[in-house]
């Protein structure tokens, strides 16, 4: 019953969509605030509509209702509670609801909040969110439907994908689509500004925090799925440029674009069809990923939820979408204004420099992911673009784009100059050299390049304080001063720094990681043991033990530092699932400080002398934690620059209120 | 159809663990182990879904694994190693698309759009200069209007 309640309102759902489509653009045609009204009320109900939908898809899965072909197909009933919500999310249909819903929720979002708008714009806004809505709700009704029943109920369900079975991978999607998603209210605020023809700081200034959140959303959501991918894969690795984990990256280095682009269009009126462009990009790229990953046209190590035929009805939805906002750009660009002037060195200038490695970044990172099927369509060779391509090429783009970066925050806007930015800089640059010749001269073994990355890395956060000092007048001022100074700092100013320091610290992490990791894997019976990096792991003991939905074999494993002392004890798994027939191994890790010890048991084998003998594996990941724990805190960082922003949009209103 | 794909899927997803440094595999000289591991990397598990044979369990990459390991004892070079892996399993094999006219628009495209941006904004800059210092001096006109509006006070 409660299940078809849920259909009725998915339905309800595109119904309301449709409806707040054509009220809102016909309160913005007609400058009607009545039926621009309705056409808020419309997306409200949408979403809560969607949201009864959604709710029933969950109840379905928590009571393993197997007579919804979804359930039976992801979800079994000694499956753990939280996976079995997660379930929800796990397959095609699930989580094109998810992505209906977030979709929804942030139109209403734009309905609820959006009081400052201006009422026509907000009005286009809405209708263009609402025409999102209905594209992908049709698609969920018709093609890809979560809550369909079976006639023949089986008794027992396939289960998830035991991979899947994670709590990172079960927050991981509703991280990824909030900020996927997101940038659809961008997508819709551009279209909306160009119907309108009027793209200027005004439009920067609404944008921004819409971009700010989704992008800071984003960036969880991608940390955790390499993290995912860090402990879950079991082979030590967290990036592997696979055509899935690319899919979320384009969307973010052209939300990184435009959250800088916007900047200065918003305190310097520059730009306004590049950032407008960007706005539509950044959904496009969206789209685009919810293509490449639910279609399966590319082979991926993280295609869990892939059906091709559906895959051309999402290419023709993100046809009609992306087709339509680029369609208003050609029509409006020419009449655009070209904004603010601003001299070579500039702050104006160095973010267009950012703009332009950015974006030549994002074309590398979709070439490389395409290239594939664009070789296969012209002269049918099959070939590969794996990660030494992209480390070769995605590489020095960021190290270009990260040499320039602190230099950007310290100059003026309109016309900078470059001596004085070099009189705040050198110290930062210096220790940074310092602190990478150390690392060359002290780590085993010698490698210049890593170094180098973290000459980078240090430099980054240098950079930032540097910023910060400036900003204060840090050591130039009475201490009194400075600390009223900090206290009067903007939040926009603290966000700038902490994003760009967390980039520091994850450029640290993947420069020491990647260089100075040490991994070894030896067969050992019970009792054996081998060294590495350091430390000293023993296998003491191989047990078995039953989980709520799988059997397990654990091996117990010591590690100690050399020449004594325990640091911890180790119990990595090689997990069986009895439903799928399927086999994970669950890593032991032992982290120590920003380092991690990492632990794997293979399967177990004949050993030399007739025992039984299991494979073990080792790493030790030198400074790993940093590579999660800086975009986490570039997230902050977002978020705190968006703490700043509703402040601002007070001070404004007031500001206003004054002048009337 | 889908039904098989799922299989191969959740096959694959078994089959795909790390595997690389099994001891049982390794070479005994350090420097060519360390060469082979390298390659490893460069090379497609081809029954894979996306994974180098340096991180897959299956048993054609470690086929691989054995066939390159055994080409470096016999010490041909890397460029001869990928060469014949090319001749025998095509270009899929390697993970690194080799710099030919066929991928010169795949190799070139982040130097090609760096520089079009780069240039396009010196450009801009050009077109539209900060004038140096103070206002422009006023045109012709400008100063008629200029005084007209005086005198019309």
């Amino acid at each position: 019953m409660i299940v078809e309640f849920g259909a009725f309102a998915l339905v309800l759902a595109l119904a309301l969509s449709v409806a707040q489509t054509g009220l809102s653009a016909a309160g913005a045609w007609r400058r009607s605030g009545v039926l621009a009204g309705a056409g808020r009320g419309a997306a409200l109900g949408a979403f809560a509509a969607l949201a009864c939908a959604f709710a029933a898809l969950i109840y379905a899965f928590v009571g393993s209702d197997f007579s919804v072909a979804n359930v039976a197909a992801n979800s079994h009933t000694a499956k753990p509670l939280l996976y079995k919500v997660a379930g929800a999310w796990g397959s095609h249909e699930g989580s094109m609801l998810l992505w209906c819903l977030v979709l929804t929720g942030y139109g209403a979002a734009v309905a609820v909040f959006g009081e400052r708008l201006p009422p026509r714009l907000r009005a286009w806004a809405v209708a263009v969110q609402g025409a999102l809505g209905v594209l992908f709700l049709a698609y969920t009704v018709f093609a890809s439907n979560p809550l369909t029943r079976l006639a023949d109920p089986p008794v027992e369900g396939r289960s998830l994908n035991p991979l899947l079975q994670d709590w990172a991978l079960a927050v991981h999607p509703p991280f990824l689509y909030a900020g996927y998603v997101g940038f659809s209210v961008v997508f819709s605020f551009a279209v909306a500004a160009l119907i309108e023809g009027k793209v200027d700081a005004a439009f920067a200034r609404w944008v921004r925090p819409w971009t700010l959140a989704a992008w800071s959303l984003l960036t969880v959501g991608i940390t955790l799925g390499a993290f995912w991918a860090y402990y879950e894969l079991g082979w030590g690795g967290w990036w592997f440029w696979d055509p899935v984990e690319n899919a979320s990256f384009m969307p973010w280095l052209i939300g990184a674009a435009l959250l800088h682009s916007a900047i200065v269009l918003e305190k310097r009126g520059a730009l306004p069809g590049w950032t407008v462009f960007l706005a539509l990009a950044a959904f496009g790229f969206s789209m685009l990923g919810a293509f490449l990953v639910r279609s399966g046209v590319l082979t991926s190590v993280h295609a869990f939820a892939v059906d091709p035929t559906r895959g051309v009805l999402l290419l023709t939805i993100m046809g009609i979408a992306a087709g339509f906002g680029f369609l208003m750009f050609a029509i409006r660009a020419p009449s655009l204004n070209a904004g603010g002037l601003f001299a070579p060195v500039s702050r104006e200038s160095a973010i267009v420099l950012n703009n332009i490695i950015l974006s030549a970044a994002t074309a590398t990172v979709l070439l490389g992911t395409l290239y594939p099927l664009i070789r296969e369509a012209m002269d049918g060779e099959a070939v590969s673009v794996g990660p030494p391509f992209f480390n070769l090429t995605f590489t020095p783009l960021l190290v270009l784009a990260l040499a320039i970066l602190p230099a950007g925050p310290l100059l003026a806007w309109k016309r900078g100059d470059a001596r004085l930015v070099v009189r705040r800089l050198w110290l930062a640059l210096l220790v940074a050299a310092i602190l990478g010749l150390a690392a060359y001269a002290v780590v085993t073994p010698r490698k210049a390049l890593a170094s180098l990355g973290l000459v980078l890395g240090f430099w980054l956060i240098g950079g930032a304080l540097a910023e910060l000092f400036e900003r204060v007048k840090a050591f130039r001022v009475p201490w009194a001063e400075v600390r009223r100074r900090v206290g009067g700092l903007p939040r926009g100013a603290w966000g700038t720094t902490i994003a760009h320091a967390g980039l520091g610290l994850f450029v640290l992490g993947a420069s020491f990681e990647t260089a100075w990791k040490v991994e070894t894997a030896q067969a050992l019976s019970v009792g054996g043991g081998f060294e590495l990096g350091g430390y000293v792991l023993t296998l003491t003991d191989v047990g078995t033990l039953e989980g709520p939905n799988y059997l397990a074999e654990r091996g117990i494993v010591r590690i100690e530092k050399q020449g004594g002392g325990l640091v911890c004890t180790a119990q990595p798994e090689r997990r069986f699932f009895p439903t799928g027939g399927q086999t994970t191994s669950e890593v032991a890790l032992c982290p120590r400080g920003l380092d991690d010890l990492y632990v794997v048991i293979g399967e177990r084998r004949a050993g030399a002398n007739g025992q039984p003998a299991w494979l073990v594996r080792a790493y030790v990941n030198p400074w790993v934690r940093l590579i999660f724990l800086g975009p986490l805190v570039m997230a902050l960082g977002g978020v705190v620059s968006l703490s700043d922003r509703r402040l601002r949009m007070g001070v404004g209103r007031k500001a206003k209120g004054a002048e009337a | 159809m889908k039904t098989f794909r799922t299989l191969a899927l959740a096959i694959a997803a078994i089959a795909c663990m790390a595997a690389a440094s099994d001891p049982s595999e390794r070479l005994p000289d350090p420097a060519q182990e360390a060469r082979a591991r390298d390659l490893f990397k460069e090379v497609r598990c081809l029954v894979c879904q996306n994974e180098s044979i340096d991180d897959s369990e299956a048993a054609l990459a470690r086929d691989l694994r054995l066939l390159v390991r055994d080409q470096v004892k016999q010490g041909r070079s890397d460029a001869q190693i990928r060469a014949f892996l090319t001749e025998r399993y095509g270009e899929f094999v390697l993970l690194k698309p080799p710099f030919s006219a066929g991928n010169a628009v795949l190799w070139l495209t982040p130097l090609v759009v760096l520089l079009a941006g780069g240039g396009l904004m010196v450009a801009l800059l050009r077109r539209r200069r900060v004038p140096e210092a103070g206002p422009e001096a006023l045109s012709a006109e400008e100063e008629a209007r200029l005084k007209g509006l005086l005198e019309g006070e």
